[in-house]
């Protein structure tokens, strides 16, 4: 007797691997997140630096990121590395390493794009006013990008969440793939499985990064208002 | 700030020489003196990759163990070689990445149903088989279809794009194909009429027959045989002498047998056995 397919998520410990799958994912995400967004506000203002030197070796940062995909990244870092070096990291390390370089480039070209948004008289103010170098980016320019860079940050956010499924293929176990492997398992008893499953495993993404949209909707109203 | 401004596009110049080293370099071997079977029991365990989504070779059960005929498999080489077949670590390895797995050392071995060929054979060292595949005919009970010649002037029903449609095209283009782009596509067709026979892998065939109660696998093997085996390090002879004796020895035990018994009895039935398991490495 075929039994009814949501079954198959209650099964064993289904349930309990599926959650186990997407704390890898929501750790992965979270920490290349903060640290890559911090890195990227620092390679931001660097980036609005005159030197052309600086400003080319930023650009090329970034074109790399952009232009190579990031699967192609993860390879490199995962075996490349290691065949190159004989440098054993695990795979959600590199991850996290590779997710966090990422998300600094791109989260550098949104704040530069913010950065230089701003009307010119602004930083001429803040000099005329004898603000340092610090007190103009943390008193004036910061502030002010951060509301410019908002959008372009949380859509650069849930991105990289969705972009984590990429991690299987260097062997990490996220959510997504628990959820083949329990497709794959009742795949001759539960044909509807992959339905099942890959809806709940929607609904886990939702709860990840509905509440990032949230948080970038209320400080907006804050910001207007 | 100056000293900043300079220190960091410095770093991430480095770490993009990093990466262009790592990319340059991927194929150089680091070759180590020791030799490989010390290392492993050294470390105490043998890193076996396996697959973590093909039922029924290698996958999770519903709590989070690893199951199947490679998995079977591979925990006997672990006992036989370090005394406890607890002292496997499985890596989950995907398809494509299992050459790479390989070559980076981050697996001893593969056992990931990993299909011969030439090709690969370039990359890394195979042992001898432990199963064969090959293409299979199933068709319904009423109108059952014994050997491809019965085929010729019928539709045969194929998925596009695997072995089974290369293989028609090139020495039977007088059987009619009909293609499909999904495998359960090419099921539904069948159960409706609108061919006379499905030609695909041996494995799924057969398992889905053994599903589907009317319709029997007239043609178990067709076609050109290909193997599947455990592999190792291109260069690893060490490793490799070693699971080819084990093979060797587990055959006077029939233990693939056994392991067919175990793990694949449920989904292919007893008849298959002899067209899928090969014992004792030939």
């Amino acid at each position: 007797m075929q039994s009814l397919g949501i079954s198959v998520l209650f099964k064993g410990m289904n349930m309990q691997r599926l959650f186990d799958g997407l704390l890898v994912t929501a750790k992965i995400a979270f920490i290349s997140i903060v640290i890559g967004s911090f890195l990227g506000i620092v390679l931001g203002v660097i980036w609005t630096s005159k030197s052309k030197w600086i400003r080319s070796v930023c650009r090329i940062y970034l074109e790399v990121f952009r232009i190579i995909p990031i699967l192609v990244w993860l390879f490199i870092m995962y075996f490349g590395v290691t065949t190159a070096l004989n440098l054993h990291v695990s795979g959600e390390i590199t991850s996290i390493i590779v997710f966090t370089l990422w998300g600094a480039a791109e989260m550098g070209d949104i704040v530069r794009g913010a950065l230089e948004s701003l009307p010119k008289h602004q930083i001429e103010s803040g000099k005329a006013i004898g603000l340092s170098f610090w007190g103009l980016y943390r008193y004036i320019l910061i502030p002010q990008a951060i509301r410019r860079m908002l959008p372009g940050a949380i859509n650069l956010a849930t991105r990289m969440v969705k972009t984590t499924s990429l991690v299987v293929l260097i062997g990490v176990i996220d959510v997504i793939k628990v959820g083949q492997q329990i497709i794959e398992f009742s795949r001759l008893e539960v044909p509807t499985a992959s339905f099942w499953v890959y809806g709940f495993v929607f609904i886990l993404y939702f709860i990840i990064c509905y509440p990032l949209s949230m948080l970038a909707k209320r400080l907006e109203n804050k910001w207007n208002g | 700030m100056i000293k900043i401004k300079r220190i960091i596009p410095l770093a991430v110049s480095v770490v993009l020489a990093l990466g262009v080293l790592a990319g340059c370099s991927a194929s150089t071997n680091t070759s180590n003196a020791k030799s490989s079977i010390d290392e492993i029991k050294e470390r105490g365990t043998i890193k076996i990759g396996v697959f973590s989504d093909k039922n029924p070779f290698g996958y999770v059960d519903a709590n989070g163990k690893n199951q199947g005929f490679d998995v079977y498999i591979a925990k006997r080489f672990a006992k036989d070689l370090l005394g406890d077949e607890s002292k496997v670590e499985f890596v989950l390895v995907d398809a494509a990445s299992r050459v790479a797995y390989l070559e980076s050392n981050k697996v001893d071995i593969i056992m990931a149903n990993f299909t011969v060929t030439d090709e690969r054979k370039q990359k890394v060292d195979f042992a001898n088989p432990y199963m064969k595949v090959s293409l299979g005919i199933v068709s319904p009970d009423s109108a059952l279809i014994n050997s491809i010649d019965q085929l010729k002037g019928k539709k045969a029903i194929v998925a596009k794009g695997t072995t089974a449609e290369t293989y028609l095209t090139k020495n039977y283009p007088d059987i009619e194909q009909l293609k499909f782009e999904q495998y359960t596509e090419i099921f539904e067709a069948l159960k409706d009429g609108r061919g006379t026979a499905i030609v695909n892998d041996n494995t799924e065939v057969i398992a889905w027959a053994k599903q589907n109660p009317g319709f029997t696998v007239g043609v178990p093997s067709l076609g050109g045989q290909d193997t599947i085996a455990p592999a190792v390090k291109k260069g690893n002879k060490e490793l490799l002498d070693w699971i080819n004796n084990e093979l060797t020895a587990l055959g006077k035990e029939n233990f693939i047998h056994k392991a067919y018994d175990v793990t694949l009895a449920d989904v292919y039935g007893e008849d298959y056995k002899e067209s899928l398991v090969i014992e004792g490495g030939k």
